[in-house]
């Protein structure tokens, strides 16, 4: 489903992404971890499509497509969607608000129909539900004032919406307390399908408790230096990440 | 350039004035201080962003009146909103029409000024602030007064509808004079409509007594054509426990200036400006705001916000005095903006003056550009650019659009600014 080859990425002059290589299949969990600092997100954005960054050599296969050439809006309707790390907040806009232009110009480039609003408030119920979140919430103004919780959970939410085929979840869980980390990983767990792939991002072994990932894959200092079974996270989680930066800095030298 | 204003224009004007027979007290008065400081100069303070002056020189050829032109029923009606329900007050380059105008009369009354005695004419907005309130008075034809007797509610708004056409260039110079008495509730809605695309320069003046305990909601919309030249003075007296809320946008225009000015006279009194202006191309729209509260205990919000693109630019000046007298008074300015293009400029100056110790008065302005992580965010859900952007752009404009109190106007207006953003949201 997804291929990247070789990516380097800067910006401001600064190289972050320093060649990486990662294939995801259909299917497939696979779990990024890696110190602060280390790209984890600066990945994750280029993948979402940020412009902010130059990507200097590599490249993104995304079914059979080159992600790198389409514009942000584009590749959430080819199915690519990214749980922010930090949520924007937007006064004045709901997501109500934008989520049902947003939901119908993805199904209109998928050729489904477009849904009228009682159709959206219907489909809108039913993937409530699936992270437990309020009516109330999605038309305040998105984020603003929301608890962190509230606003992992919005994100997910709105990936029930858009049916992606592809999730990156970026931190989703940091800060959530285990009830909050329950629901909002039973709601990605419910949406796997075997068509669907997901990456997560996280600090915590925790989460892969829930989210049991196939594949863990260490990234640090713009490379991914490790990758290994759901055990690898057990490990860091145990060890910390000393001895991978100093394997990654002997293989280096 | 400079002595145009003591020259050619003015000359124009004073020699016209001998024409016109009516107001002569106020007349006299307006053409001597015209004579004596003539239209802003450049370097003029008040308007060292607008340059109105060079701008009325070089567009305007003739300083002569704006005479009637035809107008017919189809016209009119073409330009009501959708669900207008309401009195409407047609003005025909600044003269009242009855013809196209309907009102039921039960509750208030609307008189034609274009005789003496009519005392009150310029005791709210005086000429001595602004020359072209002296303008207006020397050279206006006629106006109307409106009358809310004590203890009416008006429930439909009154609609004034101006239609403008200049052929050489003239001046369109409405005039208003509005009584609303103690206790009495009324809305009023304007909209000028540009017949061609002729310059002309409309110089209009408004001026509102609001009496104790009197509520009243002004809204106006200003789109006219690119080459309209148009200065505003609108000023209010508001008296005890009285409220006014001024609702204005702006969308097109070469040059508008539109001073606002609001007279906290007593304790209990509210005044709210809120202001939004939507440009592109080369339209200039200067708003000069003024509140001045006299009396404790008296509250004054205002939110102005600009949306620039392209070349334009935006103004906004906010003084706010509070005299020694004026205790416990609540004064909050806000002032945002957002440049869409590296071309558009915003001046923004909030000015207080406060002479009073207890009081709570916050102002703040904002200028930058359109929130690109906003701006990732949606696309990363989907949206297209200019879809993000638009909605995005709309969101900070509805705050201001959310005060139109009229919701079929609101709508109308709405709907305009949403064309604008392209798109619906
Ligand atoms: N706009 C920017 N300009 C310069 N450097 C940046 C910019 N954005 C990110 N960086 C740098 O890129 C590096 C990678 O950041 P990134 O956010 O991808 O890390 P991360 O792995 O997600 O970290 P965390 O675990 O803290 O979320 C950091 O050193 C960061 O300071
Ligand atoms: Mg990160």
């Amino acid at each position: 489903m997804l291929t990247i080859k070789n990516l380097h990425a800067s910006i401001e002059g600064n190289e972050i992404l320093r060649g990486i290589n990662l294939e995801v299949k259909a299917g497939e969990v696979h779990a990024i971890m890696g110190p602060n600092g280390s790209g984890k997100s600066t990945l994750a954005s280029v993948l979402a499509g940020r412009e902010e960054y130059e990507i200097s050599e590599g490249e993104v296969i995304f079914q059979g497509k080159d992600l790198l050439e389409m514009a942000p809006e584009e590749r959430a309707r080819e199915g690519v969607f990214l749980a922010f790390q930090y949520p924007v907040e937007i006064p004045g806009v709901s997501t109500t608000n934008f989520l049902r232009t947003a939901v119908n110009q993805v199904r209109e480039y998928r050729g489904k129909e477009a849904l009228d609003a009682v159709k959206f408030l219907s489909v809108m119920k039913e993937k409530m539900k699936l992270v437990e979140i309020d009516q109330k919430l999605l038309s305040r103004s998105l984020n603003e004032g929301f608890s962190g919780g509230e606003k992992k959970r919005n994100e997910i939410f709105q990936m029930a919406m858009l049916e992606p085929t592809l999730s990156i979840l970026d931190e989703t869980d940091s800060g959530l307390d285990i009830d909050a980390l329950r629901i909002v990983s039973s709601g990605v767990n419910k949406l796997k399908t075997p068509q669907t792939a997901t990456i997560v991002v996280t600090h915590y072994q925790r989460l892969l408790d829930y989210i049991v990932p196939d594949y863990v894959h260490v990234l640090y200092n713009g490379k991914i230096v490790k990758s290994g079974s759901k055990e690898l996270a057990l490990e860091l989680e145990e060890k910390g990440y000393d001895w991978i930066k100093e394997e990654a800095e002997s293989a280096s030298v | 350039m400079t002595t145009l204003t003591k020259n050619k224009i003015t000359d124009q004007i004073l020699e016209l004035h001998q024409s016109l027979n009516n107001f002569k007290d106020l007349r006299t008065n307006g053409a001597a201080i015209l004579e004596q400081k003539g239209l802003p100069a450049l370097k003029e303070e008040e308007y060292k962003f607008t340059a109105i002056t060079k701008k009325l020189d070089q567009n305007i050829s003739n300083f002569g009146p704006a005479h009637t032109v035809q107008l017919n029923a189809e016209l009119v009606n073409e330009h009501l909103f959708e669900g207008f329900d309401g009195d409407l007050i047609v003005f025909n380059n600044g003269i009242y029409s009855p013809e196209f105008s309907h009102f039921s009369g039960q509750d208030y009354t609307i008189a034609v000024l274009d005789q003496e005695p009519q005392e009150s004419l310029g005791t709210i907005a005086k000429m001595e602030k602004d020359p072209f309130v002296a303008l207006n008075s020397t050279t206006f034809r006629s106006g109307i007064a409106i009358h809310v007797g004590r203890n009416k509610q008006i429930e439909k708004p009154i609609f004034f509808l101006f239609f403008n056409q200049a052929h050489n260039g003239e001046v369109i110079s409405p005039r208003l004079f509005i009584q609303i008495e103690d206790n009495a509730e009324v809305t009023f809605l304007e909209n000028t409509v540009s017949l061609d695309e002729n310059p002309y320069f409309s110089n209009m003046v408004t001026e509102i007594k609001v009496a104790q305990n009197a509520h009243v909601h002004y809204s106006r919309l200003q789109a006219e054509h690119r080459r309209a030249i148009v200065v505003n003075n609108f000023e209010t007296d508001i008296h005890r426990d009285a409220t006014f809320t001024s609702s204005l946008v702006s969308l097109s225009g070469d040059m508008v200036r539109n001073n606002l000015s609001l007279n906290l006279l007593d304790s209990g009194c509210e005044g709210n400006m809120y202001g939004l202006y939507l440009l592109n191309g080369k339209t200039h729209v200067d708003n000069h705001t003024n509140v001045d509260h006299t009396k404790p205990h008296a509250e004054s919000n205002e939110l102005y916000k600009g949306i620039l693109a392209d070349k334009s630019r935006g103004v906004f000046n906010g003084k706010i005095f509070v005299r020694q007298d004026a205790q416990k008074t609540n004064a909050f300015q806000q002032n945002n903006n957002i440049l869409l293009s590296e071309d558009a400029t915003v001046n923004t100056k909030p000015q207080l003056e406060i002479w009073a110790d207890d009081v709570k008065c916050s102002h703040g302005c904002t200028t930058g550009q359109l929130d690109e992580e906003a701006l990732f965010y949606l696309q990363a859900r989907g949206l297209g650019k200019e879809q993000a952007k638009g909605l995005l752009l709309y969101a900070f404009a509805g705050e201001v659009l959310d005060k139109i109190s009229n919701d079929g106007f609101r709508a109308f207006v709405t709907q305009k600014v949403q064309e604008r953003l392209g798109g619906s949201y």
